[in-house]
C-alpha cells in the first residue's frame, strides 16, 4: 500500500491525486494527504506518475507497514519503478525492452 | 489544417450537478472503453467517456503487462491460434468470431504501433506485437482518446442508467467523487465497458472492477452469459498484489516442510496449488528459470519484481509463500450477453465491450491469461463504439424525450436503516473467496451459498440509501452481490465440468450440456440453456 510523500521531494503537483484509480489522496492547501490508505490496491501507479520520486508504495497490499524514508532513499528505491519502465529519460530505451515474445508459450 | 471533431455539450453547470448532451457515453476508461470511445467518435458520434478512477491507470490492464492475441494472417497460424484454444473453452468458442476478432486485433494492435507504441523488435529485425506494458499502453489510449475528441470524466462513476418511455437506453448519471457532486449525461447509445468483477480481492488492478456495470445494465433489463466461467484465482505472493502467471510456469511448489507438492503446477495445476493452500502454507520458487529467461522476465515486467526486490527476496533462489487472489468474471468468460457483430445487448442502445461483456465467443469456458480478453477489448470496444455511434444516428433528434432512472438498491430513500458498503462487500467476499465454494464446486455448497447471498440481497434491497460517501461503495458491494448469484445461479445449472468451471459432484464434462447458460434479474436470479451459435445456424439450415 501507498506509503509514502515525501514531504522534502513533493511539489504539490497533485498529479497522484488524478491518476490514482482508487482515489486515495486528497488535495490540501500543501502537499497530498494519504487519506483513505486502505483503498489501496497496490498497483504502483501513483509511483509511477510522480514526476518527483516523492512516492513510495510498500508492496504489502493487505496491512501498512512501517517505513523508513532515509533508508529507502540510501538504496534509491524512490523511483526505482519508474526507472525500470523507462519514463524518464536515462532509460527511456526501456519502453521497447518487452521480451514477452521470448517467454510465451513455455 | 483537419476539422476538429464535434465535442460533446455541456448543458449546464449549477451547484450539484453537471449535465452533458452527447450521442454516446462510454463507461468505463479502460482498454475497451478507450477503444470504444475513440471509435465512436471516428464514426461521427459526439462522445463522452466516464471513468469510476482515472482513465489510463484504471482496471486489469493498466497496471500489469498484457499478452495480445495478435497473430500473422497467415492461415496455417490463424488454424493453430483458434484451434489450440477449442478444448480448453470446452468447445464453446464460435469460430466466426474467432475469425473476426484475430483480424480486427491485427489491425488495431497496428494502429497502436503507428500511433507511437514502443513495440520492441527481435534479434531478426522484426516487430513483436503479441505483447503489451499496461502503464505504456493506456497512457497512449488516453492521449488517443482526447486527440478523438472525447470529453472524459475522471473519478466519476456510473450509479444508474437513464431509459426512455420505450426502454431505449438514453444516458446515465453518476457521482464526480473528487467534486463531491452529480453529473448526467444524456446521450443516444451508451457502452457499457466497465470491466469484469473480481470482487476486491486486490488482485493487480482489479479492486476498480467490482461488476458496476452489469448491476446498471441488470436494471435496465440486459441479460449474462456464461457467468459460471467466473472463477479463475491467480497466483501471487502471499503479502502482495502482482499477479503474474505465465512467470510462475517456470516455478516449483513445495509446502511448509519443503517437499515439492505433486502436480502443482502454474498452468494444469493451479487446482493442486489450491487443494494444498487448504491444508497449509505453498511456496514458490522460480528456479526452473535459467539466467537468460530471468533477464527476459525482468525486462518484460518490472513490477513484477517490486515486491521481491523491496523485501529482499531473490524469488530465482529463494521460496517465498504465495497465495490464490481471485480475478472472478475479469479472467472468466462470462458478462453480459451480445445479439449481434457490433456487441449490441438485449437492451436497446445498450452495447457491451471488454471484460464487462461475454468472452464465451472467443474463448469458450476457459481464459488462461490477457492475451485473449485483450484482444476481445480492442475489437469488442471497436465494435462497440461503432454500433452505438450506428444507433445514434439513426435515432435522430431526441430533444424532446422524456428519460427515467432505472437505478434501484442503494438509490432508494427511505427510513430503513442505510445500505453499508463495507460490511456487505466482506459478506460477498466470504461466499466467493473461498476454494471450497467457488474453485470446487458442488451442489450443495453452492445451494447454501445462494440462499445466505439471496438473504443479503433481500436485505440489501430493502435498505435505505446511504449517505452520499458511502453511496459508491454501497453501488459497488451491491453490483458484487448481483454478480456472485448470477455466478452461482449458472454454475447450478451446468451440471458438468467444462472449461474452468468445476463441479466435484459432476467431474465429467458432458455433453448435454454443449450450450451456453443464460442468466438475469435482481430480485429472482433465472438461468436458461441457448444453444451454441454455430449450433443455431446448423439447425436453421435443416
Amino acid at each position: 500500500m501507498i506509503e509514502v510523500i515525501d514531504a522534502e521531494r513533493c511539489t504539490a503537483c497533485d498529479i497522484c491525486v488524478n491518476v490514482c484509480p482508487t482515489n486515495v489522496f486528497d488535495k490540501t492547501d500543501g502537499i497530498p494527504r494519504i487519506a483513505r490508505q486502505s483503498d489501496c490496491q497496490t498497483c504502483f501507479l501513483c509511483e509511477l506518475y510522480c514526476p518527483e520520486d516523492a512516492l513510495f508504495v510498500s508492496p504489502f497490499a493487505d496491512a501498512p507497514q512501517a517505513v523508513d524514508v532515509a533508508a529507502l532513499k540510501e538504496a534509491t528505491l524512490l523511483g526505482s519503478y519508474r526507472r525500470a519502465v523507462g519514463w524518464v529519460e536515462e532509460s527511456r530505451h526501456l519502453r521497447a525492452a518487452d521480451r514477452s515474445y521470448r517467454l510465451f508459450g513455455h | 489544417m483537419t476539422k476538429p471533431p464535434d465535442r460533446a455539450e455541456k448543458l449546464s453547470s449549477s451547484a450539484g450537478s453537471v449535465v452533458f448532451d452527447a450521442d454516446v457515453l462510454v463507461l468505463g476508461g479502460g482498454p475497451a472503453g478507450t477503444w470504444a470511445a475513440i471509435s465512436a467518435a471516428e464514426h461521427g458520434a459526439r462522445v463522452v467517456l466516464a471513468d469510476k478512477g482515472f482513465c489510463g491507470t484504471s482496471g486489469a490492464t493498466a497496471a500489469a503487462g498484457t499478452g495480445v492475441w495478435y497473430v500473422d494472417p497467415s492461415p496455417e497460424r490463424r488454424e493453430a491460434a483458434m484451434a489450440s484454444r477449442e478444448k480448453l473453452g470446452g468447445h464453446l468458442q464460435d469460430r466466426r468470431w474467432m475469425v473476426r476478432v484475430l483480424d480486427r486485433t491485427y489491425v488495431q494492435s497496428n494502429q497502436l504501433a503507428e500511433w507511437g507504441y514502443p513495440y520492441p523488435v527481435d534479434d531478426e529485425g522484426k516487430p513483436q506485437r503479441n505483447s503489451l506494458q499496461g502503464p505504456e499502453y493506456m497512457r497512449l489510449m488516453r492521449k488517443r482518446t482526447k486527440q478523438a475528441g472525447v470529453t472524459i470524466l475522471d473519478h466519476s462513476p456510473a450509479l444508474e442508467l437513464l431509459v426512455d418511455g420505450n426502454g431505449v437506453v438514453a444516458g446515465a448519471t453518476g457521482l464526480r467523487r473528487q467534486k463531491g457532486d452529480r453529473w448526467a449525461v444524456n446521450a443516444k447509445a451508451v457502452v457499457i465497458a466497465t470491466g469484469g468483477c473480481a470482487f476486491l480481492s486486490k488482485t493487480l488492478g482489479s479492486n476498480v472492477l467490482t461488476g458496476d456495470g452489469y448491476l446498471l445494465a441488470a436494471e435496465a433489463g440486459a441479460e449474462f452469459t456464461s457467468m459460471e466461467f467466473s472463477n479463475a484465482y491467480a497466483i501471487s505472493p502471499a503479502f502482495g498484489s502482482v499477479t503474474k502467471t505465465l512467470f510462475y510456469g517456470w516455478a516449483s511448489f513445495t509446502d511448509e516442510q519443503g517437499s515439492v507438492i505433486p502436480g502443482a503446477s502454474s498452468k494444469g495445476g493451479r487446482s493442486v496449488i489450491a487443494r494444498a493452500l487448504r491444508q497449509g502454507p505453498v511456496y514458490a520458487q522460480l528456479d526452473q528459470a535459467d539466467a537468460e529467461t530471468r533477464r527476459h522476465m525482468r525486462m518484460s515486467q518490472p513490477n513484477f519484481f517490486l515486491p521481491f526486490d523491496r523485501t529482499g527476496i531473490d524469488p530465482f533462489t529463494q521460496r517465498f509463500a504465495i497465495t490464490l487472489r481471485l480475478e472472478g468474471t475479469v479472467r472468466g468468460t462470462g458478462g453480459l450477453r451480445i445479439i449481434d457483430d457490433n456487441c449490441a445487448t438485449t437492451v436497446p442502445g445498450l452495447y457491451a465491450a471488454g471484460d464487462a461483456a461475454t468472452r464465451e465467443l472467443i474463448c469458450g469456458g476457459f481464459t488462461g491469461g490477457g492475451s485473449h480478453n485483450a484482444a476481445w477489448a480492442m475489437s469488442s470496444g471497436y465494435w462497440a463504439g461503432q454500433g452505438a455511434a450506428e444507433f445514434a444516428r439513426q435515432l435522430g433528434t431526441t430533444s424532446r424525450r422524456q428519460s427515467f432512472r432505472r437505478g434501484t438498491v442503494g438509490l432508494r430513500s427511505g427510513n430503513a436503516r442505510p445500505l453499508q458498503g463495507g460490511a456487505l462487500a466482506r459478506s460477498v467476499q466470504d461466499e466467493v473467496f473461498p476454494y471450497e465454494l467457488n474453485y470446487f464446486r458442488e451442489a450443495g455448497r453452492l445451494g447454501g451459498a445462494l440462499r445466505r447471498l439471496d438473504a443479503l440481497w433481500s436485505d440489501a434491497s430493502a435498505a435505505g440509501a446511504p449517505d452520499e460517501q458511502e453511496l459508491l461503495r454501497a453501488r459497488e458491494a451491491a453490483a458484487m452481490l448481483a454478480t456472485a448469484r448470477w455466478m452461482y445461479r449458472s454454475a447450478l445449472a451446468r451440471q458438468e465440468s467444462r472449461g474452468m468451471h468445476r463441479r466435484d459432484d459432476y467431474p465429467e464434462q458432458d455433453d448435454r450440456y454443449l450450450h451456453f447458460v443464460t442468466t438475469g434479474g435482481l430480485d429472482d436470479v433465472w438461468t436458461s440453456a441457448r444453444p451454441l451459435g454455430s449450433k443455431q445456424y446448423a439447425e436453421a439450415a435443416e
